[in-house]
């Protein structure tokens, strides 16, 4: 994949061959404060992984502008289909760590009622959808969410997150044709990474980039520096404005890289060299991002520590409050099957309520996570 | 003889048929390099290369479409799905192509095709790393539907798949992948396919089990004993074809049936097993037929230990049949 870049920052932070996006001294502050949280929140939630304290995390260091810097690109109002590596979407539409740790916990205060893994949030009140494991599946509902606006002349855009894996799911492919075809103000987010946990992404596809796959489903495509904060930005921000005046969807291909391992299962030194992990750790979106900052004078060296030393207090009482919780009532696995439990439902809970009570349920070993 | 986890058995059957049958190719997401997500094909792709080891794009619906071409044309894939959880975009191609092939050509085209993948809990895993998804495809006639629980049955009904002329579903319990281990024979041998085992005799009652469920009844079944009760224990194998025969001879000695899975109580594979009971052996019964199992809901993270089958659930049937 050699196509071209949009690029604003180059890779030593100084300007590149795209113009800086309008940003106010405030914007770019806020837009590197959630990239710097986002990446303590997956230090800290890997770590917390490896001491068994939760059962699984999944972290997306090294995307941190992929994310941040298109979802910026959006109004509050707007929907965003996200998948699993996102966190820091939720973290700029205002959800606290504390909110997201006692879903990582699956605890009593777990919004979703400790019903999925690990990083699978789910907060309508930001409009951000509950996240699925099923890779693709996301991408034709924010495709309908567009659809639904449209028809109702609601100014929404709906925009949506995948990897390079994803797009080779039915779902991406049905997702584009359909947005084609109803010139749905939707987004696509390609966030290509370079793999799907052990597949580089030339076992993926043949086509040259990402991007060229928007022209079949009669879109434009744009190729961007992932690790470019602004140029991701840039590029969002147009393809928003795009849908919101109503002249339909755009393909966005962020190129980028997972610093980490796939998640907190995978072992990435089975198929990825040393020499590859450096290479792209001297393209880290954050330092990146600093420079610039710094350079044009709106953050000094000095902030990070401090921004850090508040983001790490945050998070430890977050860790804390979340620990402080049990885990969700028994009862609540019955609820929300449907809005109303079922007689059967019912039965199986009063069958369950009884052999509890009587001493006569062990728990079964349940063991490791191994993914 | 050698000792084996489950996941090792799994690997030593496809490392011998690939070797004994040119036409054998596995294809699947992250089964080359990385040696499978469980590490069931480990060292494969390494000892027969890329044409036979395919690390595929992340399509379940391309992966069981391609292995479906290439059993038409004459080869004998043995496909991945990382986890069950995730077939459901080549349901199609299982369902309405895969099992209705043969059929519908009258017996022209065949698809000897072996799907692996894991099912079942215990892992943390949530909704979509725990399904047990069985009774869909049991409901899909002309395909089969394989669940070891030991490591020798995870090789030879492996080889017995794969060497089957029909599409098989090959079901790994994967909460006993690596904890189950077991003498398994060197070399060449088969487990047919359609024949339960019977893993502890028993006078009084029988458990009917398969996949990770059965070490729970065995364990139920050792209970059961301090108890006084003596449990009869049978690892069904193959869902399909079901080996009635063995289940209704059992069932008619004790005269008490459970059955026991992971899955959703309602439609699980258990109400046909009951159901068969029903009807072949109703009047050796000496009390109802029980079913434990999961619950009618998704698969829940928190609560999974709450949500699986344990021998202490297994344990209270038995003790409720008994005083029926
Ligand atoms: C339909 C489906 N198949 C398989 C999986 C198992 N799986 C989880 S993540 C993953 C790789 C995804 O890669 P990509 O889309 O590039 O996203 P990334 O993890 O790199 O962000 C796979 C194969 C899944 N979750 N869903
Ligand atoms: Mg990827």
């Amino acid at each position: 994949m050699t196509s071209e870049m949009l690029q604003v920052i180059a890779e030593d932070g100084a300007p590149s061959h795209t113009e800086a996006p309008e940003l106010s001294r405030d914007q770019l502050r806020t837009i590197y404060r959630t990239m710097l949280a986002t990446r303590e929140l997956d230090e800290r939630g890997l770590k917390l992984q490896r001491q068994g304290r939760i059962g699984f995390y999944l972290s997306s260091k090294g995307q941190e502008a992929a994310h941040i810097g298109s979802a910026f690109a959006l109004n509050p109002e707007d929907w965003v289909f996200q998948s699993y590596r996102d966190p820091g979407i939720l973290l700029l539409r205002g959800i606290t760590f504390e909110e997201m740790l006692h879903q990582c916990y699956g605890n009593a205060k777990d919004n979703t009622r400790g019903r999925q893994m690990p990083v699978h949030y789910s907060f309508k009140k930001v409009n951000c959808n509950s996240i699925s494991s099923p890779i693709g599946t996301q991408i034709v509902q924010a495709v309908g969410a567009a659809m639904a606006a449209k028809i109702r002349k609601d100014p929404i855009v709906a925009m949506t997150y995948f990897g390079d894996g994803g797009t080779s799911s039915n779902d991406f492919h049905t997702g584009m044709n359909f947005a084609g075809v109803y010139a749905s103000p939707c987004v696509f987010v390609c966030e290509n990474n370079g793999w799907a946990i052990s597949c580089p992404v030339d076992g993926q596809t043949a086509s040259t980039t990402m991007a060229a796959k928007a022209e079949a489903y009669g879109m434009p495509g744009v190729r961007v520096d992932g690790n470019d904060v602004l140029a991701v930005y840039r590029a969002a921000k147009e393809a928003v404005d795009r849908a919101r005046a109503g002249k339909g969807p755009t393909l966005l291909e962020l190129v980028t890289f997972r610093m980490g391992a796939h998640s907190s299962s995978d072992d990435d030194s089975r198929y990825r060299s040393e020499e590859m992990m450096e290479l792209w750790g001297r393209k880290d979106p954050l330092a990146r991002f600093r420079q610039f900052l710094v350079r044009g004078g709106f953050w000094e060296e000095g902030e990070d520590e401090e921004l850090r030393q508040s983001v790490q207090s945050e998070l430890q009482a977050a860790i804390e409050a979340a620990e402080k919780e049990g885990p969700p009532p028994l009862s609540s696995m019955f609820d929300d099957v449907f809005e109303e439990r079922t007689a059967t439902l019912e039965e199986q809970w009063d069958a369950l309520r009884q052999a509890y009570e009587q001493g006569s349920v062990s728990g079964a070993n349940v063991g490791e996570f191994p993914l | 003889m050698a000792t084996m986890t489950l996941l090792q058995a799994i690997n030593d059957g496809l490392r011998l048929e690939m070797g004994r049958d040119d036409r054998v190719v596995v294809l699947g997401e992250d089964v080359g390099l990385n040696g499978g997500v469980f590490r069931a094909t480990q060292g494969l792709f390494e000892e027969f290369g890329g044409d036979r080891v395919m690390d595929t794009p992340l399509a379940e619906s391309g992966i069981i479409g391609t292995a479906i071409g290439m059993a038409l044309y004459g080869l004998v894939p043995v496909p991945e799905i990382q986890f069950s959880d995730f077939i459901y975009p080549a349901f199609d191609q299982i369902v309405s192509e895969a099992a209705k092939m043969r059929y519908r050509s009258g017996g022209e085209f065949t698809v000897p095709m072996t799907i692996r993948t894991p099912i079942g809990g215990g892992i943390r895993g949530g909704h979509y790393h725990s399904q047990s998804p069985e009774a869909y495809f049991a409901h899909t006639p002309g395909l089969k539907v394989v669940v070891p629980s030991t490591p020798e049955d995870a090789k030879g009904l492996l080889l017995a798949s794969i060497r089957d002329p029909d599409p098989v579903l090959f079901m790994e319990p994967k909460a006993i992948y690596r904890n189950t281990k077991g003498e398994v024979p060197e070399g060449d041998f088969t487990v047919p396919l359609g024949k339960a085992r019977i893993v502890r005799e028993g006078t009084d009652a029988t458990l009917v089990a398969w996949g990770a469920m059965v070490p729970v009844a065995e364990k139920a079944a050792e209970a059961c004993a301090g108890d006084g009760v003596s449990v009869e224990v049978l690892d069904v194998r193959s869902i399909i074809p079901l080996d009635e025969e063995t289940i209704l001879e059992s069932v008619k000695k004790t005269g008490r049936a459970v059955v026991v899975y992971e899955a959703p109580k309602s439609c699980g594979f258990g109400a046909e097993i009951s159901a068969v009971i029903a009807e072949k052996a109703i009047e050796y019964l000496e009390g109802p037929i029980a079913r434990v199992a999961g619950f009618d809901t998704p698969f829940p993270y928190t609560l999974e230990h709450m949500y699986l089958p344990d021998d202490g659930r297994v344990r209270q049937a038995i003790k409720d049949l008994m005083e029926f």
